[in-house]
């Protein structure tokens, strides 16, 4: 932990940089060399999978926000074996990951969905002394804190799914007990979305969501588990409810939070309800809506078009989520160990630089550090000004000179969470709630 | 329908001989035994499965076989299904007269006032063109042309004809109807001219030669001749908007709810069940329905 810190923090300025990189991949060595005899006392012999793990093939499915194609392709040339990916929406994934333990080896999900499906016991929970990069994962994901002094916030913060008793664990423990339920691959921070050009006026509150000036220019996603989370951050910033934990309501704080909704959307608050990427990008483009919930990407979207959009702080703090790779139970032997060498190789800094340039965090960001120029680093992760113009793995220019990120730096956006992605024991009476709210 | 075709079959055999009628007997049934297969399998057996799931049990993630009326207890006693279903309702009856009124009317100007054949049919595969492209295409092209940045409104206010953008052109029950209509015209256009242009013209001229004025004769003639059509027609209106779920997302920006679109949410939070008893009973209104429709016009003896 102790060692974390600096590279965490990065306040190094830039002539320490050249020096760092070499400093950290010693180390990085010395600790993958530990690694290696530790993973070469367990599985007996470690040279064997280096010849025949060619044929090794692992089946990962999950979100299409980290399933990405370009990662298997990296795999392939840097692992030699083949790792086969499929997207599916978060419903789907949940489904999967409890009733199809057959169909996969990898699980690429969220923590809320794996408070859900563990107990299923599909999954294997990882020997933390296996993972090379363990000790530089971000706090977040081991002791719930950022920094020794942050609060954890509502909701199902990861770390709190993050471990189990036991190589054969069904219950979370909160203590890192070394046996790791995921691996954090991705994670953000959510916030309201605005156009500044129509808006005209510092945002600074999610009780803007529902203030009578942005009557019909509103929005909010309609996908009732993340919806009534963005809802509660509104009903807490007007004082409508207080919330004993928003990631999971009582019965009566779920009514009074459609309540408000349904109120809102009698009065003609909301121009429209999104339910995919694209549509939100489209309602704000277009300026058919001002204000609205968004995810991070969808900003840069409306941003390739020429149109100003904000991905803007707000006082109350952000609504966060978190994915990371869990293990069928299925796995063992050589695909096992193929399993382990690709989570090392996941928090080794490719896919990490990859993902932190187009706005998310990756677990070991001193390792993504060195996959992305300092230029890139300094805007996506320390909130400077950009020197130059930032383009996004795929190609598109996404800031220019003189840009600072929306929300500023790492520890400035993680830093202020409010509320994880959860799901609640009364998700079901939720669910009909919202629906309600949909129909009215 | 199967048992229909096969009698028909049977006694369409013109040899006396028994053996001959024995055989062109088993031939009809053999005749119809892929189409009863095809539907047995495609038809009635997801139909006999969605019943069965709609009694299952659910809970988060996971639905165990089970025989209970819970979906339908939440169901029909829930006020959401009621005011799902007078939308529904409302936007079928209105999306029914428009495109009833439009398709009747342009039937009636091919039918009637085009005295080529070519230019009929011409214009008949006019009508057409938009089918082209895909429903969801030709549906969200109205999005842009509708907002509040949008081709019409800009044009109003060029004019002077509004002051501000109509903000009830997009993501409203107007957008959402006006996309129903220009999707499903056709579905009334064809049976319906199909049926005028099996009325014999004799009996327009000879109603003209009695007397009758032009709105007598529509009233009279035409209307009641092209009932089988003007049916053909409701039931794919009806049963086409009934079950719509995405033109009612897209074009209300999924501020109002259908039928289809609560099957679609619960589908989206795996609680197949509920969907199922929801899919159920709207599978039990839509046949009321075409039930009732089919006690006004005979289609079979008509066709």
């Amino acid at each position: 932990m102790t060692d974390t810190t600096p590279d965490l923090t990065t306040k190094e300025t830039s002539p320490d940089a050249p020096l760092n990189p070499k400093g950290r991949q010693r180390r990085t060595l010395l600790k993958g060399a530990a690694a290696t005899l530790a993973t070469g006392t367990i599985t007996g012999a470690p040279m064997i999978w280096a010849q025949n793990i060619k044929d090794v093939t692992l089946r990962q499915f999950g979100t299409g926000v980290s399933n990405l194609n370009d990662v298997a392709k990296q795999v392939k040339e840097d692992l030699g074996f083949t790792l086969e990916m499929t997207a599916l929406d978060s419903d789907s994934v949940a489904q999967r990951a409890a009733t199809q333990p057959k169909s996969f080896d990898i699980a690429d999900i969220e923590y809320w969905i794996c408070k859900k499906v563990w107990p299923a016991g599909n999954l294997q929970p990882m020997d933390t002394t296996r993972i090379k990069e363990y000790d530089r994962i971000v706090g977040i994901f081991k002791d719930g804190k950022l920094n020794p002094d942050s609060t954890i916030a509502q909701g199902t913060a990861p770390h709190s799914v993050g471990f189990v008793d036991g190589p054969d664990g069904t219950n979370f423990v909160d203590e890192e007990s070394g046996w790791m339920t995921l691996i954090p691959t991705i994670y953000n921070a959510d916030t309201l979305g605005i156009r500044p050009d129509l808006i005209g006026r510092p945002i600074d509150s999610w009780a803007e969501l529902l203030n009578p000036e942005f009557k019909g220019k509103a929005s909010i996603l309609d996908i009732s588990s993340i919806g009534i989370m963005d809802a509660a951050m509104v009903a807490e910033a007007t004082g409508t409810v207080q919330y004993g934990d928003k990631g999971n309501m009582t019965k009566e704080e779920i009514d009074k939070t459609i309540a408000m909704l349904i109120e809102a959307k009698k009065a003609g608050q909301f121009r429209a309800f999104w339910k995919s990427f694209d549509e939100s990008v489209n309602l704000m483009a277009s300026g058919e809506v001002v204000i609205q919930s968004m995810w991070s990407p969808a900003i840069t979207a409306v941003k390739a078009k020429g149109v100003p959009c904000v991905y803007q702080p707000l006082k109350e703090g952000y609504r966060s989520w978190g994915g990371g790779i869990g293990l069928s139970k299925n796995l063992s032997g050589l695909e096992l160990d193929a399993a382990y060498e690709y989570i090392n190789w996941y928090l080794s800094g490719w896919v990490g630089g990859y993902l932190m340039r187009q706005g998310y965090y990756s677990a070991v960001p001193a390792t993504s550090k060195e996959f992305m120029s300092a230029d890139e680093w300094g805007y996506w992760f320390e909130g400077k000004a950009a020197a130059g113009d930032i383009v996004s793995p795929t190609g598109q220019s996404i800031a220019g000179a003189g840009d600072i990120r929306d929300g500023g730096s790492f520890e400035d956006r993680m830093g202020s969470v409010a509320c994880w992605n959860a799901v609640m024991d009364e998700n079901q009476y939720m669910v009909r709630k919202w629906n309600e709210f949909i129909a009215a | 329908m199967s048992d229909r075709s096969a009698s028909t079959a049977g006694h369409g055999g013109v040899t006396p001989v028994v053996v001959g009628r024995t055989f062109d007997h088993v031939l009809g049934w053999l005749l119809a035994t892929p189409f009863v297969a095809i539907l047995a399998v495609f038809l009635l057996l997801p139909i006999a499965l969605i019943v069965v799931v709609s009694f299952w049990s659910t809970s988060a993630y996971s639905y165990e076989p089970a025989f209970i009326a819970d979906n339908y207890a939440y169901l029909l006693t829930s006020s959401v299904t009621l005011s799902v279903y007078m939308k529904t309702v409302f936007f079928t009856v209105v999306t029914w007269i428009t495109t009833l009124l439009i398709g009747f009317t342009v039937a009636w100007f091919l039918a009637f006032h085009i005295k080529s054949t070519g230019w009929q049919i011409g214009l008949f595969l006019l009508c057409t063109i938009p089918f082209w492209t895909s429903n969801i295409i030709r549906m969200i092209s109205w999005i842009p042309f509708l907002g509040r940045n949008g081709i019409a409104n800009s044009t109003l206010l060029d004019f002077g004809l509004v002051d501000a953008p109509l903000e009830w052109l997009l993501f409203s029950d107007f957008a959402v109807i006006l996309a129903f209509v220009h999707l499903y015209t056709l579905f009334m256009i064809v049976p319906i001219f199909n049926t005028m242009m099996r009325i014999d013209p004799t009996l327009i001229e000879a109603a003209r030669d009695a007397g009758a004025s032009g709105l007598q004769i529509l009233r009279h003639v035409v209307v009641p001749l092209s009932l089988p059509g003007i049916m053909i027609g409701t039931i794919f209106v009806v049963t086409l908007v009934m079950g719509d779920f995405i033109t009612v997302r897209f074009m209300s920006g999924g501020q109002s709810a259908s039928v289809g679109r609560t099957i679609a949410n619960e589908i989206g939070l795996l609680q197949y069940p509920a969907a199922s008893a929801n899919a159920v009973i709207l599978l039990v209104t839509v046949l009321l329905i075409v039930g009732a429709l089919l006690r006004f016009v005979d289609i079979r003896k008509e066709l």
